[in-house]
Formats: structure tokens, C-alpha cells, sequence
């Protein structure tokens, strides 16, 4: 690489790298304040892009238009911001993190319909920026004067934040609530309206970083949960709740993303290795080697333990032998009265179940929150694919090995993982999911690509969906059945006690990481036990099944259904998996109309579903005493 | 002022106040004694809000304040310094005070940063120094000139003497009666008797979440039983 071309590629990577700063800092803003990870923070990014394209439409392509166009866009997000926050999050702050978590889900959820209405499923190209679109020349080469700007704008934005947060009133509240928001309120603040203000800087910021980037990048429905996987690994590199690790993080990243692009293809010792395809696998990997240096993000603290005074998980009561053998007999029944439909419905749920409730172990008994979930599940169904198609195994011993070879990456994640907890631990999940979507996607002769991989149908004896509806049935079951077994083993108590107190626990003698590693292959294998099941019922793969939105999935049923009952994510993997297929059928908008009933369900059972109905079942009892 | 009837208040499934009455009037110290769990804390936490209120009445002035939230409390000039004082370690001194700053109030004492100063001079030499830099006798000075920047009438003091080496228990008191020279009516927990006795006008004794004694500090003082049976240890 020459210095002239080096130079370019950093030019670049800092133009790209003022977007991401701009939502990442939004994002933590955020963050801090309300200690809600603000998933839907990535759609608010991607309504900057859509609006300030239907704004430059209408107000005219020139320097003024675009400039206009640009910071109205910013502030209409805003307002956004203001009403998710006063309309939905505000009548939860009392409820669990999680719950918390599930409703920005349900407004990814809103928000992507609400653009696919609006703006329809094409891509917008937007106009290149009037009065910059010249290139200026540096040493030769041509760089787009637009991009020079951008470089601009990030530590401009970065000053003017500073200033916001270290000379203004408001900063200091700010501040003072991201460390103790309950004092903050006794000493006579109102924590709504702060918590409202901030949304507000935090949204807007997302709207500037997404409509400053419509010269550069058309306004598409993919980019929320895109940005969104971007955002989280920079405030995460960064540390989160600081602005300048934030910008620190979105410079490296981004320039490192350029710099694999612009070394292209690159042949070492005879291997050929496609940098420019490696992008998102080297964004993930300065994650994962930050995180594991540096637990906290290059910038960031150890997070100030916020006071909530959650009251602690109530122990988890064992589902009884009648209830589960009545369950099995209706199941068992099932082929015999219902038609096709039910069946491959059915089995479909059987295989979310399994996926469900493995993601309850890790999060719930074991306290680890995971978002990427989906990397073993879709792991598992490539793994059974792939020994099928390329390996020549037959169906039995692909299905019967693809969960050990999920498994097996469940070992080398979770090694990284249990070093580290809460939100952290979360978005490393994330970052580990990602990994294995890009490789997944990117790996064309193995894996097909955005293809996937065809014809990966059970053998004969199975390939009645009869016969593989209790095949599902059996592994499944026994899947399930497995996992809660373990929770009321002693393995499972020490996982729960490390959840309720992980000093406690130690004292006592249990080396908490190697149980929570444990833990973390244990639900990694039986993940892709559920892939691997799911893969040869559909017959093909794709790599949906390894993607964020299917991680948010499996967080959606078991958050729907209760973290705090064993049934729950079973229920909720039901009726979501029911309730998709259903609207799916209906309308084009079923992401909006799923958002919409799981906001209902937050905003009126707090506790999930199965929760919120043992819970009124209490009070009734109580009643009738 | 301050007015407190039959107050009950649970943590959880815990029932820990059981029906607490206290009355503060205007100007004067109240000392709320009592041992370690007696429910001395949550009873100012109950009045502020913080720890809602399951039954009972608690009025401030002619308000009733049981079901509002604390920032509202805080607004009618009902100030809260807790016992584990809760500085905003990243934030200054100066900030901290920024944090705690309303409008001034008719009929409280009104303070700004240099009055605070002068009550407090150890303040003034680091005024920029970050919250979790500050010894505990400091921010024990910080977080009660923080609630002051509120121009509360009324400030609920949780245990102000706790853990402070002996010479800044005695300017504590010192300043909590400056702080009754400027009108302030003030509450305080205290499991200290001798420093209650030093600054309070009246005291009231809890024991299991219920008031066991109310009287002057003369009919306390006099009587030997009485903190034998409640205060000693």
C-alpha cells in the first residue's frame, strides 16, 4: 500500500466513522440516564435517512434545501425520541431491564413497518449533497468533498456534547442520574422530564448521523438492526456512558473497516483472503480483543451500580408430573385428529421451544443475557446442512452431530463471554452472533451464501411430516426436559446463586466461571439441537437463522412469555411462533401488528405473560380467602 | 410542619414501619432515636417518598405529600440528606451543588453556593474537586449543602454523625444549629444520643417500627430507664 492510498483509506474510514459516532453517542446518552439499551435506537437512525430523503424531495435539491432538509430531519427524530419515550418507556421504568429491552424490540418492530408503509420496500437513493458533490484532490487521488465535511462534523459534535455535558445545568443532571437518578429525583428533579430531554438529544443525534448519510448510502429497511449491531460494538469498545471513548471507538472502527476494503484481496503464502469481505468480522474481532483487554471499553468505568431496588427472582417451582405427561399425551394425540397445517406448525414451535428455553437457562437461572442467541441455533442448522450436503453423512449422524459442533463454538464464545457480565456480556454475545452471520454469508462455496444451503431433507423413514413431527416432538422434548432437569441439580443452584450473588457464591467455593462456561455449552449445544431439528423440517437454510432479528426472536418469546417461570418461554415461543404465522398470512405489516400486541402485553402485564397470569390468579385467590 | 400519623411502610413483603406518629414544628430540631433497624431510615425515606407509604398520613405544611413523588416533595421545600450521603462522584463539588439548586422559597432561609461556604469552609478549598475524591466527613458536608442549595423550610437529616471522627461530629452539630438559627425546622436520626442531646430540641425514640417515646430532651435526659430499655446497646 502506497502513503497516498493510505491516506485515502483513513480519509475514509473517519468520514464513515462520524455516523456511527453520532448514533453510538446518542445510544449511550441514553443509556446512561435510563439504563434502557435502546434497540429501537438503530430505527430512529434509519427514519434520519428516510426523512431527510423525503425532505430534500420536497424542498428542492440545492445547498439550502439539503441543509434544511438535513437538520429538520434530525429534530423531527427527536421528537420521536420524546414519543417513544413518553408514550411507551416512561409507564415501564419500574419494570424489569428486560421488559424494558423487549418493548424497544416491539418499536424496531413499528418503526420498520411504519417505514416500509411510508416509503415502500425499495431502496431510496438519496441526492449527492448540492454544492459539495466535487472531489477535492489529495496527493492525487480524488476524495468527494462531502466526506471531508463529515470528518468535520464528528469532532465538532464531539465538542459540542462536551460542552453540553460539562458547562451546562442540564449536564450535570444528566450526570448525576446516569450515577443515582432515584437522588436526583430527591433533591427535587424531575426524572421524566429529564429522562424525556434525553431521549430527545439522544434520538436527534440519530437522526443527524442517519441524514447526513443519505448522499453516501440509500435509505433501506435493513439498516436499523445493522446500525444498531455497529452502534452497540462501538459504545462497547468505547465503554459505555462515555461520549469520547465513543468517538475513540467509531474512528477505530471505521477506519479499520476501510482499510480492509482498500487492501481488497491479498495473497499470502497461497492462501487468498478477501479483506474487503472480512470487514464486519474485523469489527467484531476489535470488540472481542477490547473487551477481553479491557473489560469496560477503552474509556469506560466499571458501571456505577445504579440503585434499583428490584426485588430479587422468586425461585423457580418445578413444573409437575401430571401437567407435563397431560401436555405429552394432547401432543402425542395431535397427528391423529389435526390436519398438515397444525402439524408443520407444530413442529416449527417445537423447535422454538427448545430455542426458547435454552435462552431462558442462560439469561434467567444463570443470569447471563444473551443477544445472540441465534449463532448457536443457526450454527446448529448449518452444521446439520452442511455434514448432510458437503460432508455426505447421512441425515441420523448430521442431525446427532450438529448440535456437538454448535457446542463446540459455544466452548470458544462463552471463554470470552463469562469474563464479562450485564450489558457487556450482552452485546459480546451480539458481537459473536455477528461474527458467525458474516462468515456464514460471506462464505460462498462453503456455506451459499445469501442462498443458504438446499435440499436438506430428512431420510426416507422421516420425511413423512407425520413421522418428523414426533421426531421434533421426542428431540425437542427431551431438550427441554434436559435443561430444566438441570436447573434443580446441583449445578443449576450454583448457577442461580451466582446469578443472585456471584461473591457469595465464590466464597462458598464454587468457581463461578467454569460453571457459567458450562452452562454456556450446554445451551449452546442444545440451540443447535433446535437449529439442526428446524433445518432438515424446512429443508433448506438461509442465513436468517443465524441473524440478529432471529436472536431478538428468541428474547421476544421468552421475555412474552416470563423470564421469571420455567413454562413461559415454552408459552411464548407458542404463541409467537403462532401469532407470526397467523398475521404473517394476513398482512404485509405483521412486524408492526407483532410489535403492537407486545407493547400492549408489556404496558399491561409487566411480569410476561404466564407471570402476569399467575399473578392475577394470586390475587383472585386472594380474594376468595 | 411536618406532620407524620399512623405511617406504615413495607420493604417488600417486610412490614417495617408499624404505624409511626411524629410531628416536626416550625423551627425546631426533632431527634428520631433508636438502634440499628428500628426503622429510624425508612421512616424519613417513607415521609420522602422514596419508600412509599402503604397507609397513614404525612403532611407538610398544609399539603399532603404521602402519595406524591419525591421530586415533588422536594419542591415544597421538604429537603432529604441520606445517611450514605450519595455524592455524584464524577460531578465537582460545585456541580453536586448544581444538582440540588431550586428557586428560592418565601418563608426558608435562602442559600446560594458562597453562604453554603461559609457554613462549611472545607468546601471552599475544592470546590473543583470531583465527589469521590472527598474524605467522609466532606461529603457528609457536601450532600447536606447540596440538599440546602433547595431552600428546603424543612431538611430530614439521616444519622449526620455517622462514622465521623469525633472533630467533625462537633462541627456537625455546630452547623446543624446554625442551621436552627436560620429558621430551618430539622429531623434527624441519630443512634448517637449525646450528639442529639447536644442539638435537638425534642426527640422521639422508634423500636420496631413504632414510636415508643415522644417528649423534650430534659424528660429524656431524665430518665435513665428509658434508654436503658430503647438506646442502649
Amino acid at each position: 500500500m502506497t502513503f497516498a492510498s493510505f491516506i485515502i483509506q483513513l480519509l475514509n474510514g473517519l468520514a464513515s466513522a462520524s455516523s456511527l459516532f453520532l448514533v453510538s453517542a446518542g445510544l449511550s446518552l441514553i443509556f446512561g440516564v435510563t439504563r434502557i439499551v435502546n434497540f429501537a435506537h438503530g430505527s430512529l437512525y434509519m427514519l434520519g435517512l428516510y426523512g431527510a430523503y423525503s425532505l430534500i424531495e420536497a424542498l428542492g435539491r440545492t445547498p439550502l434545501g439539503f441543509w434544511t432538509s438535513v437538520v429538520l430531519a434530525a429534530l423531527l427524530v427527536g421528537v420521536a425520541g420524546v414519543l417513544i419515550e413518553v408514550l411507551v418507556l416512561r409507564r415501564i421504568y419500574k419494570a424489569p431491564e428486560l421488559f424494558q429491552l423487549l418493548a424497544t424490540f416491539a418499536i424496531v418492530l413499528v418503526i420498520k413497518d411504519i417505514a416500509l408503509f411510508v416509503w415502500g420496500a425499495e431502496d431510496l437513493v438519496g441526492p449527492r449533497a448540492p454544492g459539495l458533490s466535487m472531489a477535492v484532490e489529495i496527493l492525487g487521488r480524488r476524495i468527494p468533498a462531502y466526506d471531508l465535511l463529515l470528518i468535520a462534523i464528528g469532532p465538532v459534535v464531539l465538542l459540542a456534547l462536551w460542552l453540553l455535558l460539562r458547562r451546562t445545568r442540564w449536564g450535570a443532571l444528566v450526570r448525576a442520574a446516569t450515577q443515582d437518578r432515584e437522588m436526583v429525583g430527591a433533591l427535587g428533579v424531575d426524572q421524566a422530564r429529564l429522562f424525556t430531554s434525553v431521549f430527545f438529544v439522544g434520538a436527534l443525534l440519530a437522526g443527524l448521523g442517519g441524514a447526513l448519510q443519505i448522499p453516501r448510502e440509500p435509505a433501506n429497511l435493513e439498516l436499523d438492526l445493522s446500525i444498531i449491531a455497529d452502534a452497540f460494538v462501538v459504545t462497547v469498545v468505547g465503554g459505555l456512558g462515555s461520549i469520547g471513548g465513543a468517538f475513540l471507538a467509531a474512528v477505530l472502527i471505521g477506519v479499520a473497516k476501510a482499510f480492509c476494503i482498500g487492501i481488497g484481496t491479498v495473497h499470502w503464502f497461497g492462501f487468498e483472503i478477501a479483506f474487503s469481505k472480512l470487514t464486519l468480522v474485523v469489527e467484531f474481532l476489535i470488540m472481542a480483543l477490547v473487551l477481553v483487554v479491557r473489560p469496560f471499553g477503552l474509556l469506560g468505568r466499571p458501571p456505577a451500580t445504579q440503585r434499583i431496588t428490584a426485588d430479587p427472582a422468586p425461585p423457580l417451582a418445578v413444573p409437575s408430573w401430571t401437567f407435563a405427561l397431560v401436555w405429552l399425551a394432547l401432543l402425542l394425540a395431535v397427528p391423529l385428529v389435526a390436519d398438515r397445517y397444525v402439524t408443520i406448525l407444530l413442529t416449527d414451535i417445537f423447535c422454538f421451544a427448545l430455542f426458547a428455553v435454552s435462552l431462558h437457562f442462560i439469561m434467567g437461572p444463570a443470569g447471563m443475557v444473551s443477544f445472540g442467541h441465534a449463532a448457536y441455533f443457526g450454527l446448529g442448522a448449518y452444521a446439520a446442512g452442511l455434514l448432510l450436503k458437503r460432508g455426505g453423512l447421512p441425515m441420523e449422524a448430521a442431525l446427532v452431530l450438529a448440535p456437538l459442533v454448535a457446542g463446540a463454538f459455544a466452548v470458544v464464545y462463552g471463554w470470552f463471554c463469562v469474563r464479562l457480565s450485564g450489558v457487556y456480556l450482552a452485546m459480546l454475545t451480539l458481537a459473536f452472533a455477528q461474527i458467525s452471520w458474516s462468515i456464514v454469508f460471506q462464505w460462498d462455496s462453503l456455506t451459499g451464501g445469501s442462498n443458504g444451503v438446499f435440499g436438506v431433507w430428512p431420510s426416507p423413514w422421516l420425511a413423512g411430516k407425520t413421522a418428523y413431527y414426533y421426531l421434533a416432538l421426542a428431540f425437542c422434548g427431551a431438550g427441554v426436559a434436559l435443561l430444566w432437569r438441570v436447573l434443580f441439580s446441583p449445578f443449576g443452584y450454583a448457577l442461580r446463586a451466582g446469578r443472585d450473588s456471584p461473591l457469595r457464591a465464590e466464597a462458598i467455593g464454587i468457581d463461578l466461571r467454569r460453571f457459567q462456561w458450562s452452562a454456556f455449552v450446554l445451551v449452546g449445544t442444545l440451540a443447535g439441537l433446535a437449529g439442526a431439528v428446524f433445518a432438515f423440517s424446512k429443508g433448506s437454510i438461509s442465513p436468517a437463522t443465524i441473524s440478529i432479528a432471529q436472536s431478538t426472536d428468541g428474547l421476544i418469546m421468552v421475555l412474552l412469555g416470563g423470564v421469571e417461570t420455567l413454562t413461559g418461554p415454552v408459552a411464548g415461543a407458542a404463541i409467537f411462533t403462532w401469532l407470526r404465522d397467523e398475521v404473517a398470512r394476513r398482512t404485509e405489516f405483521w412486524r408492526a401488528v407483532m410489535g403492537m400486541v407486545i407493547l400492549l402485553i408489556v404496558l399491561l402485564f409487566p411480569q410476561g405473560l404466564v407471570g402476569g397470569l399467575k399473578a392475577l390468579a394470586t390475587r383472585f385467590r386472594e380474594r376468595a380467602l | 410542619m411536618l406532620n407524620v400519623k399512623d405511617l406504615h411502610a413495607y420493604y417488600g413483603r417486610a412490614h417495617i414501619l408499624h404505624g409511626v406518629t411524629l410531628e416536626a414544628r416550625a423551627g425546631e430540631v426533632v431527634a428520631l432515636l433508636g438502634r440499628n433497624g428500628a426503622g429510624k431510615s425508612t421512616t424519613l425515606k417513607s415521609i420522602m417518598g422514596l419508600v412509599p407509604a402503604a397507609s397513614g398520613e404525612v403532611s407538610f405544611g398544609d399539603v399532603r405529600i404521602e402519595s406524591l413523588p419525591p421530586h415533588r416533595i422536594a419542591r415544597l421545600g421538604l429537603g432529604y440528606v441520606p445517611e450514605e450521603r450519595r455524592i455524584f462522584t464524577d460531578l465537582t463539588v460545585m456541580e453536586n451543588l448544581t444538582v440540588g439548586r431550586q428557586a428560592p422559597r418565601a418563608g426558608a432561609p435562602s442559600w446560594s453556593e458562597d453562604k453554603l461556604f461559609a457554613l462549611f469552609p472545607n468546601l471552599a478549598r475544592m470546590r473543583e474537586r470531583p465527589g469521590g475524591r472527598m474524605s467522609g466527613g466532606e461529603q457528609q458536608m457536601l450532600t447536606i449543602a447540596r440538599t440546602l442549595m433547595g431552600n428546603p423550610r424543612c431538611v430530614l437529616l439521616d444519622e449526620p454523625s455517622e462514622g465521623l471522627a469525633p472533630i467533625i461530629v462537633e462541627q456537625m452539630a455546630h452547623s446543624i444549629r446554625t442551621l436552627k438559627g436560620e429558621g430551618l425546622s430539622v429531623v434527624l436520626c441519630e443512634q448517637n444520643l449525646h450528639f442529639a442531646l447536644g442539638v435537638a430540641d425534642r426527640a422521639y425514640i422508634i423500636e420496631k417500627g413504632q414510636i415508643r417515646f415522644g417528649g423534650t430532651m430534659a424528660e429524656l435526659a431524665a430518665d435513665a430507664g428509658l434508654r436503658e430499655q430503647y438506646l442502649s446497646v
